[in-house]
C-alpha cells in the first residue's frame, strides 16, 4: 500500500498489517508485536525521514512465506540507517528522564530481524521480519 | 483515523485520567493537552486509568516521560493503573516499571497517593 506521510495514516497501515497476518492464521500476541514494530517504522519515515511533510508518500508492502513474515518499508526521505543506532540502556534513559527514541530499540525487541537497504537512486527500505514457523 | 479520547474526573486530591482507544504519534498530543491542563490547573497528583486502552506506541510512552519530572518536582505523581496486558507488556519490555508506579486497579493507585 502506498500512503501520505501523516500520522493520521498510522491507524490505516496498523489495520492493512494487521489484516494480512490475521489472513495467515499467526497467533494474536505475534500480530500485536508485527503491528507496533511496523507502526513504529512508520512513525519514525514520517517524522525523519519526511520531517512531517504531508505531500510526500511512502510504501508499505507485506511478504508473507511458510517461515516468515516481512514488511517492507520504502521511503524516499533522508536516509536512516539503523545499523549506526545502538540501543538504549533503559535504566540511564529513564534515570536521564529522556523522551524520544525508543522506536528502533522497540523494533529491534518485537522483530526477529532488522534490515536496511540503500536503493539506487534516493531510495530507502527498512525490511522487519518475524519468524512465524 | 485512530480513535483516542481521554476524560477528567477527580477522586478528593487525585486527578484521574481515563484513557480510551489507541494511543500512537497522532493521538500523542491529544494526551500532552489533557496532562498540560492538569498542571495548567496545579494539579499534580494524578492516576491515569488504562482500562479501556487497547493500544499505545513509543511515542504514547513519551508523554509520560515529558511530565513525570514535573509532576514529582510539585508533590505530585503518575501512577498508572489498569492497565491491559498486551499494553503493561510494552511498558514492561522497555523498563518502565522502575520510574512508574503501576497498580492493577485504579482504587489501589489513588489509595497509594492518599497514604
Amino acid at each position: 500500500m502506498k500512503v501520505k506521510s501523516t500520522t493520521e495514516n498510522l491507524a490505516v497501515i496498523r489495520a492493512f498489517v494487521e489484516e494480512k497476518a490475521s489472513q495467515s492464521g499467526i497467533d494474536k500476541s505475534v500480530i500485536e508485536k508485527i503491528v507496533l514494530a511496523v507502526d513504529e517504522a512508520s512513525t519514525n519515515i514520517i517524522k525523519h525521514a519526511y520531517n512531517y511533510d504531508a505531500s510526500t508518500e511512502f510504501v508499505v508492502r507485506v511478504l508473507i512465506s511458510k517461515e516468515e513474515f516481512k514488511v517492507l518499508l520504502t521511503d524516499h526521505g533522508k536516509s536512516f540507517d539503523p545499523n549506526q543506532i545502538t540501543d538504549p540502556d533503559m535504566p540511564t534513559y529513564l534515570k536521564q528522564r529522556r523522551v524520544g527514541g525508543l522506536g528502533l530499540h522497540l523494533m529491534r525487541h518485537l522483530m526477529d530481524k532488522v534490515e536496511y537497504q540503500k536503493l539506487a537512486g534516493d531510495g530507502n527500505q527498512l525490511i522487519l521480519t518475524k519468524k512465524i514457523a | 483515523m485512530a480513535e483516542f479520547s481521554t476524560k477528567h474526573r477527580e477522586n478528593g486530591e487525585v486527578n484521574i485520567l481515563e484513557l480510551n482507544g489507541y494511543l500512537d504519534a497522532h493521538t500523542a498530543q491529544h494526551l500532552e493537552h489533557a496532562i498540560s491542563d492538569l498542571i495548567t490547573k496545579n494539579k499534580y497528583k494524578v492516576v491515569v486509568n488504562f482500562e479501556n486502552l487497547k493500544y499505545i506506541s513509543s511515542a504514547g510512552l513519551g508523554v509520560f516521560m515529558a511530565f513525570i519530572e514535573t509532576m514529582r518536582t510539585n508533590a505530585g505523581d503518575i501512577k498508572l493503573a489498569a492497565m491491559q496486558p498486551s499494553v503493561y507488556n510494552i511498558f514492561d519490555l522497555l523498563g518502565f516499571p522502575l520510574l512508574y508506579e503501576i497498580f492493577p486497579t485504579e482504587t489501589e493507585a489513588v489509595e497509594k497517593f492518599n497514604r
